[in-house]
């Protein structure tokens, strides 16, 4: 080793030079103001702005405002003026804003693979047009897409190329529906229902809260059809096979295997003369869903007809071509030489026994657009990376017909086309998106349709038609076990998986995060001895699939559910390898539904990510119901008066006093504040192992109760934000003061302040407290972008827990104080109050007595969870009112 | 062996560290006290050498033209290169020191300014508010129509924030006042009570909750 040696000179020297140093790398780093070059006209950088659009993620348009941050979209809001949102938007349309930022998305072109220039696929599209006359051999397969313009565009292909054909494959389809409609009527028409106007609704397996293209809608006439109002209120029978959020919610609630639901229609009994007995007296309707056959569709059109109900018939929004299976047939004969696959993934969610991956490969040149290199990229000739929704013009139709344009928020974010130019560059025309659009809609005032984010009078005619009868046959008794297969809360038929936000939202009835699973009931799983956690084999014919098993209380007996859209291969790296491919079982025949399936216990566990443990209340009263004869009887539905006890003076809070009503007699447990909030909040995913830890971040929870009754069990959803207690538990324990009250009742949390001690969280009654254990907030550039600016990014060994989005508060107050003017009631609005489709959250003004938080503070139903501990939390609740049949006793 | 430390010895040694201690805490607060944490340095050199003197004191300019979100926005707005070029196509056109001026405006890439005003990511300062209830530009950035290059005279840290929020009143002006660099808070009570009142302000209380900066 050389030796060191210094003089006294050169080791001063040394010290002063790294003093200098150490003192220079002290210093903040410089940051840039970075302005426009040429700023756009009005742009008002510190000003979100609002692009109205809209987007179909389960067959129909869903309005929205898209908030932009200084050109960022950042935030969904749903859009009030659309009949497909009402204001409120799906778990879907909140992390739509995070698929745009998604730094996995495909970003070039791609050959066989390789990297590829968009020139080189025009060349090689004009080469294979050219040496096709009249366009023979020529496929278009689009997805469930219900675009005008699309729908425009592929009539002039038709024109252009005469021999070419058009099929669609959406895995979603309501083929039953829409088969229904044709036998009912000769037409493929879809009933919509004026459900708010019904006194009772029956609901056949429709699960028209989290499945059908209106669901925002229904969701909202079904709340208002739950209001109390002179001690009448609607009423809910549901008969289900697989768990949903209608089952969940309905006073009366049987579970039972499709063909039962078929076969009970047919047949009926006591219990369904009662039901219709009921709906006769009150204005009832009769929604039906996918796993019931066409003809039990055509049956329910015709009772529906009977009963009067309010029911008008609409054409599919849907654009109108071939089915799948003879383009497959084509295509393994050889007689496809050109295939456009327009957006959707059919390698990997077409039905089993077409193959079709297969029939791709047999394929000479086949095009796939879409927004991830996946499954079908992979096999394609040419992959060609699709512009997001957010990122291109384009228009949709909702479910009743109604046209909304979607406009581009932001420019492309990589080298994408959109459907339509891709389109045009095989019709050879290469025009820019705007301009086909707005040929599109050239009579329309355009200015105005791009503000409202609707087309006026653009809803479908709602057709007026009597029913035919249909014979529906008479169902054989099955024996042996059936399979239901239902897209995924979250991820849907899979398009989601590589969506975080969705992946780590708790499904509502299982809790389950990061994962699929084959979700049996209790009984059942006795039946084959099988516990949660167990591998099941289910195989149908020579199919086979691996899957875990999770116990649903209240699931149907006999059959097993499983959610489609897991197993992917090539979804990106949140989605790949989580959870299992239903799609393996399903074929043509059996969409829906499937009988014959065999069942056994298969070796292995497997462990799930779940957010509750534990399901019940263990007689404690969290989340409370109440029946309605009791309320109407009592005037009042809660006994007990809760003591407030103070040794101290109320403080006297004179400005404003924040406070929310969450009602469990509208919510549904649909998630969408989960997600809401989220994506207002900044907040993290965590991750599967990290949620198995409990680590999870979500600011505002949805907890699930069952609750068994002598009139039968009672299943509750209750959402969970911070309570913001005047008397808050949490910030009598904190030691540096970073939990501690605002002058108008928020119970703040200081980041700044906080010091990861958790002993807030500990003291908690509610755990509500998250605490960040890791630095959870990704640095990828492309998710900073997304961020909220209006809210603290925060790092390692912060707690956090709703804020009231104060920064909504602060924004509402700011403009009102320039104003001179107190904020208004309605003004502010939280992140879950504005997502929220049944308007179960208030949020407003105590101070106000003509606001709306306060009606509902005076509500007979209103109550506050653990009143007993003296918290008094500003947060509180108002019951769920149950409406029993009282002919039906069961 | 003959002992080492002798007892003066030893004083002095314990002396001496004490007094090592006790300049290097004064050097450190020193440091400290001139460089606030986040609050960006004080005189950086920017890519334009943009006289606040020569454009808002002698030429007159309102804070605004340039400023133009001031009134509207948390942000107060930073001039894009139309901005700029309104005078500066035709006055100063060849200057040199306006080159990145030009090559912007050639590209389109914008000028990147260095930041003088830093607060940290956690504090949601909101300048519109401010400007509607009186407190003129001067009381924060100091009288930048003397400032040949703008520099900062605030500590902007929370102590000197707090300040004012706990007691605005004598800080604030009439709103036709704000942009004035010259104008002073009225001092009179009467003047200052008809104030207040005109300024509709919040109380105090609010003013200081943590939520009012804080998110």
């Amino acid at each position: 080793m050389p030796s060191l040696k210094f003089t006294r000179r050169e080791f001063l020297k040394l010290g002063a030079a790294s003093a200098a140093l150490a003192g220079a790398g002290c210093a903040p780093p410089a940051e840039r103001i970075v302005p426009y070059a040429n700023q756009p006209e009005n742009a008002l950088p510190g000003v979100p702005r609002f692009y109205a659009s809209a987007a179909s993620f389960v067959g129909g348009a869903e309005g929205m405002l898209i908030e932009a941050n200084t050109g960022r979209p950042t935030k969904v809001e749903g859009n009030p003026a659309h009949p497909g949102s009402l204001g409120a938007t799906s778990v879907q349309g909140q992390a739509a804003v995070l698929q745009l930022w998604d730094p996995e998305r495909s970003k070039a072109p791609r050959r066989g693979g390789q990297p590829a220039t968009r020139d080189a696929l025009a060349r090689e599209l004009n080469d294979a047009l050219g040496s096709l006359r009249a366009g023979e051999g020529v496929r278009v397969l689009i997805d469930g897409s219900t675009s005008p313009t699309l729908a425009r565009q592929l009539e002039l292909l038709g024109k252009r190329f005469p021999a070419a054909r058009v099929h669609r494959w959406d895995p979603l389809e309501p083929v039953a529906r829409r088969e229904g409609g044709r036998l009912a009527f000769g037409r493929p028409l879809e009933p919509l229902v004026r459900l708010e106007e019904a006194g009772a609704i029956l609901d056949l397996d429709s699960r028209f809260l989290e499945d059908h293209p209106f669901r925002l809608n229904y969701a909202r006439q079904y709340a208002r059809g739950r209001e109390v109002r002179g001690g009448r209120m609607s009423r809910l029978y549901v008969f289900e096979s697989a768990p949903s959020l209608a089952g969940a919610v309905a006073d009366h609630r049987y579970a039972m295997p499709a063909h039962d639901i078929e076969s009970w229609l047919v047949e009926g009994d006591r219990r369904q003369k009662a039901i219709l007995e009921d709906l006769k007296k009150n204005r009832g309707v009769i929604l039906a869903g996918e796993s019931l056959s066409p003809q039990a569709h055509a049956r329910v059109h015709r009772l529906n007809g009977e009963l009067g109900a309010s029911v008008s018939y609409v054409p599919p929004a849907q654009i109108d071509a071939l089915p799948l299976p003879p383009l497959v047939e084509d295509m393994r004969a050889g007689r496809v030489k050109l295939l456009l696959i327009l957006e959707g993934n059919p390698a990997y969610d077409a039905p089993a026994d077409l193959a079709f991956a297969e029939a791709l490969a047999a394929v000479p040149l086949s095009v796939h657009l879409s927004l991830y290199f996946d499954e079908t990229s992979a096999r394609s000739t040419w992959h060609v990376p699709a512009t997001h929704f957010m990122e291109h013009w384009s228009d949709a139709r909702a479910f009743d017909g109604t046209a909304a344009i979607v406009q581009p928020v932001i420019a492309p974010l990589y080298d994408g086309v959109s459907p339509h130019e891709m389109v045009s560059l095989v019709l050879q025309e290469s025009r820019r998106g705007y301009d086909i659009v707005r040929e599109t809609w050239r009579d329309i005032d355009w200015p105005a349709a791009l503000r409202s984010g609707v087309v006026p009078e653009s809803a479908s005619r709602t057709v007026k038609v009597a029913p035919r009868s249909v014979d529906m046959p008479r169902a054989a008794p099955r024996e042996g076990w059936s399979v239901r297969f239902v897209p995924d809360q979250s991820v849907l038929d899979g398009r989601f998986a590589n969506n975080a936000w969705l992946q780590e939202l708790p499904r509502s009835e299982s809790k389950i995060t990061w994962d699929n699973a084959a979700l049996l009931s209790p009984a059942s799983a006795k039946t084959l001895g099988v516990a949660v956690d167990d591998m099941l084999e289910i195989s149908l014919g020579e199919r086979r699939l691996l899957a875990p098993v999770w116990l649903v209380p209240g699931h149907a007996d006999g059959t097993v559910t499983l959610a489609l859209g897991y197993g992917r291969t090539h979804a990106g790296s949140v989605g790949n390898g989580v959870g299992f491919n239903a799609f393996l079982l399903r074929t043509s025949t059996s969409l829906w539904k499937a009988h014959g399936v065999s069942l056994r216990k298969a070796p292995g566990h497997h462990g799930f990510a779940t957010t509750q443990n534990h399901a019940r209340m263990e007689g404690r009263d969290l989340a409370r119901h109440v029946r309605l004869e009791e309320l109407v009887k009592k005037g009042k539905a809660w006994d007990e008066e809760t003591p407030r006890h103070s040794l101290y003076k109320e403080w006297p809070y004179e400005g404003y006093r924040w406070a929310m009503v969450v009602s469990l007699n509208n919510c549904v447990g649909c998630n969408a504040c989960t997600i809401a909030c989220q994506a207002e909040n900044n907040i993290p995913v965590v991750g599967r192992e990290e949620v198995i830890a409990g680590r999870e971040m979500h600011w505002i929870r949805v907890d699930r109760y069952y609750q068994q009754h002598d009139y039968g069990e009672v299943t509750l959803f209750q959402p969970v934000p911070c309570m913001h207690c005047e008397n808050a538990p949490c910030e009598y324990v904190c030691p540096v003061e970073a939990a501690v009250h605002d002058s108008e009742g928020l119970n703040l949390q200081v980041y700044n302040r906080c010091v990861g001690t958790r002993f807030c969280s500990q003291n908690c009654p509610y755990k509500v407290r998250r605490f960040n254990f890791l630095q959870y907030s990704s640095h990828d550039e492309n998710l900073k972008a997304q961020k909220n600016p209006e809210v603290t990014v925060r790092r390692r060994g912060v707690m956090e827990k709703c804020t009231y989005c104060v920064q909504r508060i602060q924004r509402a107050r700011i403009e009102a104080e320039k104003a001179n003017r107190r904020i208004a009631d309605g003004e502010v609005i939280t992140a879950c109050q504005a997502a929220c489709p049944t308007g179960a959250i208030v949020f407003g003004d105590l101070n106000d007595p003509g606001s709306a938080v306060n009606r509902a503070k005076r509500s007979p139903l209103e109550y506050d969870l653990l009143a007993e501990l003296n918290t008094r939390p500003r947060t509180s609740y108002e019951g769920r009112v149950l409406n029993r049949n009282p002919d039906l006793h069961e | 062996m003959p002992q080492v430390f002798h007892p003066p010895l030893l004083l002095g040694l314990k002396l001496a560290l004490a007094a090592v201690v006790l300049v290097a805490t004064a050097l450190w607060l020193l440091v400290y006290k001139a460089l606030p944490a986040h609050s960006g340095p004080l005189t950086p050199q920017q890519p334009i050498p943009f006289s606040h003197k020569h454009h808002a004191g002698d030429d007159g300019i309102d804070c605004r033209y340039c400023h133009y979100s001031v009134e509207t926005s948390a942000f107060a707005g930073i001039p894009s290169n139309e901005v700029c070029l309104t005078c500066h196509s035709q006055l100063f056109n060849d200057a040199a020191t306006l080159e990145p001026l030009r090559d912007s405006a050639r590209t389109g890439r914008p000028i990147a300014w260095v930041r003088v005003h830093d607060l940290p990511d956690f504090v949601f300062f909101n300048h519109s508010i401010h400007v509607a209830k009186g407190v003129g530009c001067v009381e924060c950035h100091g009288r930048v129509d003397r400032m040949p290059r703008i520099e900062r005279v605030a500590s902007l840290e929370m102590q000197w924030c707090l300040g004012c929020h706990r007691d605005p009143v004598p800080r604030l002006r009439p709103p036709e006042k704000v942009f004035d660099m010259a104008s002073q808070p009225p001092r009179d009570p009467k003047a200052r009570a008809a104030l207040v009142a005109r300024l509709h302000l919040l109380p105090t209380r609010h003013m200081t909750d943590c939520s009012t900066c804080h998110r």
